[in-house]
C-alpha cells in the first residue's frame, strides 16, 4: 500500500501503463482518440484511455489543462495519472472537467521510489484519499 | 507524500470557497487554492492585472469552461487583457469555416465569450507593446510564455506562468499563489551567461538577440539566467531574447546586467557558481538549429512572432523602401489591432499592402499561415517562429535578419547579407 499526495481526487482502478518518457498532454497526445502522437515519444501509438498512467513528470505546457479537460470530456483520458512531481496543469484541468462534466481523472504524486514500485503491478486501485493498492 | 497544508486563507477567500458569490467564483477560488497548495504557498497575494491565454481555442472544453463561468456569476476583479485567438474577428478570410468549421466557429465564439466577460479585447501575444499595462513591482497573472518572460524580466512585474483556466481564475479572484516568481528569493539568477566575449559589432545586430535568446534558453531550461555583455538593447531585442529563451527552454524570467530593472550589477541577482562564457560558435550553432532549409527559392516570409511592434514596422518600411515583394510570394506580418492602427496613421500599412504584404491581426502567427495554405521554404527573423513552425506547419525555415527577410522577399529567393557575420 502506498499513500499518494492527492492533487485531484477520484476513486478508480485500471491497468497500469508506465511511460518511459515525459508526455506533454498538449501537442503530443490526441484528446479525440487518447493516443500518444508525438513522433519523438518511444510509446507513440499507444492509447492511454482508462489506464493508471505512471510517469515521472509532464512536459510543461500552459495548454495542458485544456487538453486533459478535453480528453476527460470525450472519455479518452486515463483513469488516473500518477507522477513523481506535483503538476499544477493536470490538477487544474482535471478539476475543471470534474466540475463541468462530472467526469473524472485522479491526479496523484508519489516519490520516485514509490513510482518504481507501482510499475511492478499489472492493475492498481486508487482510493479517493490517495491510497494505492494492487487490484 | 502528504499535502503541505500550510496555506492560510482569509475570511473573504473562505466565503468564495463556500460559494457565497456563486458557483463560478467558487470554482475560480478552488483552482487558485489548488495551485497554491501544490506550489507550497503560505498565502495568496492580490494581483493588479491579468493577461489570459484561455481565449486561444484548443477544444470544446475551453468554450464550456467560460460558458459555465459566465452563466454562474463570474466577475473579473482586475483589468484583464486577452492573448491572440486562433482566428481573426477582424478578417473573415482568417476564419476558414469551409475547411474546419468546428475550429473556426469554436474559436470565434470563444473569443466573443471572453469579450463578454469584460476582458479588454487586445488579442495579442505582446500586450507589453500597449500602453496602460502593469509596471515595476506589480503582481500580475499571465499565461503566454513570451509575455511572462517579458513582464518579469523587462518590466519587473511579477508573475508565474499560469496555464489555462488558472489564468482566468486569478483574474476572477484577483489573487495568485504567493510563491515562485512572486517572491524575492524566486527571482535570483541560477546561472550566468557572459556575452562580452562576442565581438561588439555582432552584439549590435538585430539577429544577435534572437540567437542569444535561443542559446540561453537551451542552457537554462526552466531556470533563471542572468546575461552580461548586452549593449543597450532596444525593446524589440528584449522581446526577442524573452520569446526565444521561453521557447527553446522554459525561461520565465531572465536578467540583463545594466539592462533589466532588477540587475543594476551582476551581484544584485547572482551569487552562484555556474557561469558560461558565450562564443561565436554558440551563436553559429543556434543559427544552424533554427534554419531547417537550405538557401534557395522562397515561398513565403513570416514576421511578427511575438506580434510586430511599431518600431519594427518603421524598420520594415525603411528596408523595403517602396519596393514590391516578388509576385506569388506570401509575406505575412502578424500584429495587434492597436499597433496596426498606429502604423496605419503613419501611412505604413497602406504602403506595405501596396508592396504585396498582408498584415493579419488578432491571430497567432502559426494560424494565419495555415489559413493561407503556407508551405515550402519560409523565411523569418523570429527565433520562436523558426523553433515551432517546422513541427506545427510542416514548412522548412530559413532563419535570417530582418534585412535578409526583406531582400529575399523582393528577389524571391533566400539572400544572405555579406556584411553580416552569420554569412561567414
Amino acid at each position: 500500500m502506498i499513500r499518494a499526495r492527492v492533487l485531484t481526487a477520484f476513486a478508480t482502478e485500471g491497468p497500469v501503463l508506465a511511460l518511459d518518457e515525459p508526455l506533454s498532454f498538449w501537442g503530443a497526445f490526441d484528446p479525440k482518440t487518447g493516443i500518444i502522437i508525438d513522433v519523438h515519444h518511444p510509446q507513440r501509438g499507444i492509447c492511454v484511455t482508462g489506464a493508471i498512467l505512471l510517469m515521472r513528470e509532464t512536459r510543461g505546457s500552459g495548454s495542458a489543462p485544456g487538453a486533459i479537460a478535453e480528453a476527460i470530456r470525450l472519455g479518452t483520458a486515463p483513469a488516473a495519472i500518477v507522477l513523481s512531481e506535483a503538476d499544477i496543469n493536470l490538477a487544474i484541468g482535471a478539476e475543471v472537467a470534474a466540475t463541468l462534466y462530472r467526469r473524472h481523472c485522479a491526479i496523484l504524486a508519489v516519490t520516485m521510489e514509490d513510482l518504481e514500485l507501482l510499475k511492478k503491478y499489472l492493475r492498481l486501485r486508487i482510493a479517493a484519499d490517495g491510497v494505492i493498492t494492487p487490484a | 507524500m502528504e499535502e503541505a497544508g500550510v496555506l492560510e486563507l482569509d475570511e473573504a477567500a473562505h466565503s468564495l470557497l463556500d460559494g457565497a458569490s456563486g458557483r463560478a467564483m467558487q470554482l475560480a477560488m478552488r483552482l487558485v487554492v489548488r495551485a497554491a497548495d501544490i506550489m507550497g504557498a503560505e498565502r495568496l497575494r492580490p494581483i493588479s492585472f491579468a493577461h489570459v491565454d484561455a481565449c486561444f481555442y484548443t477544444g470544446q472544453a475551453h468554450v464550456d469552461f467560460i460558458s459555465y463561468m459566465l452563466e454562474n456569476g463570474a466577475r473579473l476583479s482586475v483589468p484583464t487583457w486577452t492573448n491572440n485567438g486562433v482566428v481573426s474577428l477582424d478578417d473573415p478570410s482568417l476564419r476558414p469555416y469551409a475547411e474546419d468549421p468546428v475550429t473556426a466557429a469554436g474559436a470565434a465564439g470563444l473569443m466573443r465569450l471572453y469579450a463578454r466577460l469584460g476582458c479588454k479585447p487586445t488579442w495579442t501575444c505582446a500586450p507589453y507593446q500597449h500602453g496602460g499595462g502593469p509596471g515595476f513591482g506589480d503582481h500580475i497573472a499571465v499565461g503566454e510564455s513570451n509575455a511572462v518572460a517579458y513582464y518579469n524580466s523587462v518590466v519587473g512585474a511579477r508573475t508565474n506562468k499560469y496555464g489555462d483556466y488558472l489564468d482566468v481564475a486569478c483574474a476572477l479572484t484577483g489573487l495568485a499563489p504567493d510563491a515562485g516568481l512572486h517572491r524575492d528569493e524566486g527571482r535570483k539568477a541560477q546561472l550566468h551567461c557572459d556575452a562580452s566575449g562576442i565581438p561588439e559589432s555582432w552584439r549590435r545586430q538585430d539577429i544577435f538577440a534572437h540567437l542569444l535568446g535561443h542559446h540561453v534558453g537551451r542552457l537554462s531550461g526552466r531556470r533563471v539566467p542572468v546575461i552580461s555583455g548586452l549593449l543597450a538593447p532596444a525593446n524589440d531585442a528584449l522581446k526577442a531574447i524573452s520569446s526565444a529563451a521561453a521557447s527553446s527552454g522554459g525561461v520565465e524570467l531572465w536578467h540583463g546586467v545594466g539592462v533589466t530593472p532588477e540587475a543594476p550589477d551582476l551581484g544584485a541577482v547572482f551569487t552562484g557558481a555556474e557561469s558560461h562564457r558565450l562564443t561565436a560558435d554558440d551563436l553559429a550553432r543556434a543559427h544552424r538549429q533554427l534554419s531547417t532549409a537550405r538557401d534557395g527559392p522562397l515561398d513565403a516570409v513570416a514576421l511578427g512572432t511575438p506580434h510586430f511592434s511599431l518600431s519594427e514596422f518603421a524598420e520594415l518600411v525603411r528596408l523595403l523602401d517602396g519596393r514590391r515583394v516578388k509576385p506569388g510570394l506570401l509575406f505575412l506580418v502578424s500584429t495587434s489591432r492597436v499597433v496596426r492602427e498606429l502604423a496605419a496613421a503613419k501611412g505604413w500599412i497602406a504602403s506595405l499592402i501596396s508592396s504585396g504584404i498582408e498584415i493579419p491581426v488578432d491571430v497567432c502567427t502559426y494560424y494565419a499561415p495555415r489559413a493561407r495554405g503556407l508551405k515550402g521554404r519560409v523565411m523569418t527573423n523570429a527565433a520562436k517562429w523558426a523553433y515551432y513552425a517546422p513541427g506545427m506547419l510542416g514548412v522548412e525555415v530559413a532563419f535570417g535578419s530582418l534585412k535578409e527577410c526583406v531582400e529575399s522577399a523582393v528577389r524571391g529567393e533566400v539572400w544572405r547579407d555579406p556584411d553580416l557575420w552569420t554569412s561567414a
